[in-house]
């Protein structure tokens, strides 16, 4: 039987209209037509603009017929569209008064914020045509991606080991010998690196559609232009980057974003996406209107009595997240990308703004971050906060979780960094760390995989910088310098920047590698900055959020440079993958209830059992019984870790393994490559069972078996 | 935009002439999926389509599912190295078996 909706009732033009349905929000496809549907709570009348793409001159505009709106909704079914060649907008009718925070101005067309497709920058880096009254606009998806068996991969959170990368700079560098560099498709082509690497899942940087020109500008350096580069600012929050898809031309960055999830997943790598709920890209009272401050200002932002902009963020404004509707358009926007886009985890922006009413101030019960870690949809997925905002607002440690939420540890990053440089002080806090912060989250009941340990990420040094550079050397970016961090925690191992010095090379591989073996072997979930495994250098720039050049883009030719480098990491990794008790569920309980004799971890240092926690003590050791591995469900070798960060050669005595085992070594960053590190099984024994001789500033990790 | 169909050696031989998109992907679909029958051997001649848009490409994966499910078999064949690229990178080239060459493609559907 046929449908009595596919007939029309009302028509405009040669356009034949049916009043819609005001559920899902955007513009959906139905039998005939296109469902377009808007909500303001402002709006004294909406009018729907339809161009044909590209087109400057709208081809239509129809304005919704007043039967056409339920409550604040505006719903309008029209007939006979060419989907795949319109593109929408709105004209929004209603009060125009900022000071009392009214921007409603039909003169301007508005972009939905549910689109789902988004053109006008379809190609990174092509000047738009600033002429265009409609700069981003709206069109439809058809969402019909064909995923066979695929499904997001699940994988326990304890077992992530993640890789933090930005889309276009991966493969934009002509070293990365890909087809379409810098684009979705190009990271297919490096799945191969990325299995040898040995990564779960990667994190890509934001690729909710952004304007790469929003504030560009020349350099004053080097007079190239620069942009938005990393995209921390939302142009739509449903629609993918336009200009990191190789058929972007085409108007197909959906079905390449799908792709590129499923072959990851065919490979056993998961996709989180760091996404910024924080503002927008309509900045301050200054910045343009593209959608939300033209539809319904008053809800989407946090504004001060007299109609400006909260700035919670940093960036201009700030997203009134727990405003009831905007709760749901965030909500509404995860579940579609992990319903959709089978994305398997979200990495939130300074996401204590997620935690702060309308007037600013932190909820003790924030419902946006309740609703999200109980939502049905996103139930497996990871959430994952960066639990501080511009505002002032630090909680690593008290992010309201919920039982769900992990934490990016800038504890961890903060510790380790000092303890790697040398400093006094830090035994303690790095025994911490070195257990997925139980100091921060046990008590909470928080499990040890809350803690996203990471040394580097792409706020600051790279890896090789952070040994390479004492301070920030941001002259580039065009701000004087007065950008970025100041308390990098950093050591430039004797020279500022590059050196021919082989001493100071040799020690900051050594490093390097000492770095990247603290993370490997801490409890929680290690995160890798982009490049790091390969020594990749931004000069000393702590924030490169406007270069799109050397500064960001990954040089392959590192690959080849630092090999050693790259496969000590390597074998950190698959180290990390082959011992179970590496990867804890619970925290430790500091005492052996398995039976085995040896506590689940206990604490060394140059006498075994004994470690110094002095103020001047420079050295710690672990060891980890893998008869407790996963509570005990999942018998493992013994691991020991010696970490001498004293500017010389000590003595580190071994505690005595069960009768029948020996200790073999696994890495040892005091030795030269190749000497550095083998294939995990593949450790040769120790020829001492005493101790073993640890050179300065060096990392040793045994195996017990 | 035009399509031939003609039968030889049990094949069905669709060629198709000029750009596959959403003005002329619809057209197309109401031709080719009747070819879809239990069994059949479809190949599909897009050595003269220069141009195949997101609807053309769905218009595709349609007549795949519909063919596979009742036991049928597809082939393309002359698929222009820009829409090879394209369905490579959005995933529709997994589902397909693709042939330079008309012949080709009648020995892959033999």
């Amino acid at each position: 039987m046929e449908r009595v909706d596919i007939h029309p009732t009302h028509q405009h033009g040669n356009f034949k209209l049916r009043a819609g349905r005001p559920l899902p929000f955007g513009a959906t496809l139905v039998p005939g037509g296109v469902n377009f549907s808007i909500f303001s709570s402002v709006a004294t009348g909406c009018t729907l603009v339809l161009f044909e793409r590209h087109a400057l001159k709208p081809m239509a505009e129809i304005p919704f017929p007043s039967e056409f709106r339920i409550g604040n909704v505006f719903a309008m079914i029209v007939f006979g569209l060419d989907y795949e060649n319109i593109e929408y907008g709105y004209r929004i009718e209603g009060p125009y008064d900022p000071p009392a925070g009214f921007w409603c101005d039909p003169s301007k067309i508005v972009m939905d914020p549910y689109a789902k497709v988004i053109g006008g920058r379809d190609v990174w880096g092509k000047p738009p045509n600033w002429d265009d009254p409609y700069q981003h606009r709206a069109r439809i998806a058809l969402d019909d991606f064909d995923w066979g068996d695929d499904r997001p991969l699940e994988i326990p959170p304890e077992d992530q080991i993640i890789y933090e990368m930005h889309v276009r700079s991966f493969t934009r560098h002509p070293s990365a010998g890909v087809k379409h560099p810098g684009t979705f498709a190009g990271i297919v082509e490096k799945i191969p690196y990325l299995k040898e690497l040995g990564v779960t899942s990667i994190e890509l940087m934001p690729i909710y559609e952004f304007d790469e020109f929003e504030n560009s500008r020349p350099s004053p350096v080097t007079g190239e232009t620069l942009y938005n580069y990393w995209g921390y600012s939302t142009v739509g929050f449903f629609a993918p980057k336009a200009g990191y898809a190789a058929t972007g031309k085409f108007g197909m960055q959906v079905d390449e974003v799908k792709n590129l999830v499923k072959q990851l997943h065919k490979n056993g790598i998961e996709v989180i996406l760091d996404v910024v709920f924080n503002h927008t890209a309509e900045g301050n009272e200054k910045g343009p209107v593209i959608s939300f401050r033209g539809i319904d200002n008053k809800t989407y932002y946090m504004l001060t009595p007299e109609g400006y902009y909260f700035n919670f963020s940093g960036c201009g404004n700030t997203l009134n997240c727990n405003n009831p509707i905007v709760r749901n358009i965030v909500l509404d926007c995860l579940r579609y990308w992990a319903a959709e886009y089978h994305i398997d985890g979200f990495r939130f922006d300074l996401a204590s703004i997620l935690g702060r009413d309308p007037w600013g101030a932190p909820l003790s019960n924030p419902p946006l971050l309740e609703s999200l870690a109980f939502d049905p949809i996103l139930a497996h997925c990871k959430l994952i906060a960066e639990a501080w905002d511009a505002g002032g607002l630090y909680q690593v440690g008290t992010f309201p979780a919920f039982g769900r939420w992990a934490e990016w540890n800038g504890k961890y990053r903060d510790t380790v960094r000092r303890f790697l440089k040398g400093d006094g002080g830090t035994i303690g806090d790095m025994a911490q760390r070195l257990q997925g912060s139980p100091d921060l989250y046990a008590r909470a009941g928080r499990a040890p995989a809350t803690s996203i340990n990471f040394i580097t990420a792409h706020d600051g040094f790279t890896l090789y910088d952070l040994v390479s550079y004492n301070v920030k050397h941001n002259e580039a970016n065009g701000e004087n310098n007065n950008d970025g961090a100041n308390d990098n925690e950093s050591w430039n191992c004797g020279v500022e920047g590059e050196t021919d010095d082989p001493g100071i090379i040799a020690l900051r591989q050594r490093q390097m590698r000492n770095a990247m073996a603290m993370l490997l072997v801490s409890q929680g979930v290690p995160m890798i900055l982009m490049g790091d495994e390969v020594g990749r250098t931004q000069y000393g720039n702590n924030n490169t959020y406007c270069h799109d050049n050397e500064l960001n883009w990954l040089d392959w030719g590192l690959l080849q440079k630092n090999a050693h480098l790259f496969r000590f990491v390597k074998h950190c990794i698959a180290f990390r993958r082959a011992h179970p008790v590496l990867r804890h569920r619970e925290h430790f309980r500091n005492q052996d209830y398995v039976g085995s004799g040896y506590p689940d971890i206990s604490w060394h240092g140059t006498q075994a059992w004994h470690a110094d926690w002095s103020p001047t003590s420079r050295t710690l050791a672990f060891m980890l019984c893998g008869k407790h591995a996963k509570n005990g469900s999942t018998p493992d070798d013994f691991i020991y870790v010696a970490m001498n960060m004293y500017w010389e050669a000590l003595w580190f005595e071994l505690p005595r393994l069960p009768v029948g085992l020996q200790w073999h070594v696994f890495a040892n960053t005091g030795v030269a490559a190749p000497g550095d590190s083998c294939e995990p099984g593949q450790e040769p024994p120790l020829a001492d069972q005493k101790g073993l001789l640890l050179g300065d500033r060096s990392v040793a990790i045994l195996v017990g078996r | 935009m035009d399509i031939k169909i003609k039968e030889t050696q049990g094949i069905t031989i669709a060629t198709v002439n000029g750009d596959v998109d959403g003005s002329t992907a619809a057209t197309l679909q109401e031709q080719i999926l009747p070819l879809a029958q239990a069994g059949s051997k479809i190949l599909l001649d897009m050595s003269n389509v220069p141009y195949m848009s997101s609807a053309g490409l769905r218009m595709l994966l349609s007549l795949y599912r519909k063919a596979t499910s009742v036991d049928g078999k597809l082939v393309l064949v002359g698929l222009s190295e820009e829409i090879l690229d394209t369905m490579s990178i959005t995933g529709f080239l997994d589902f397909f078996t693709t042939c330079d060459t008309v012949d080709a493609g009648i020995a892959a559907l033999q």
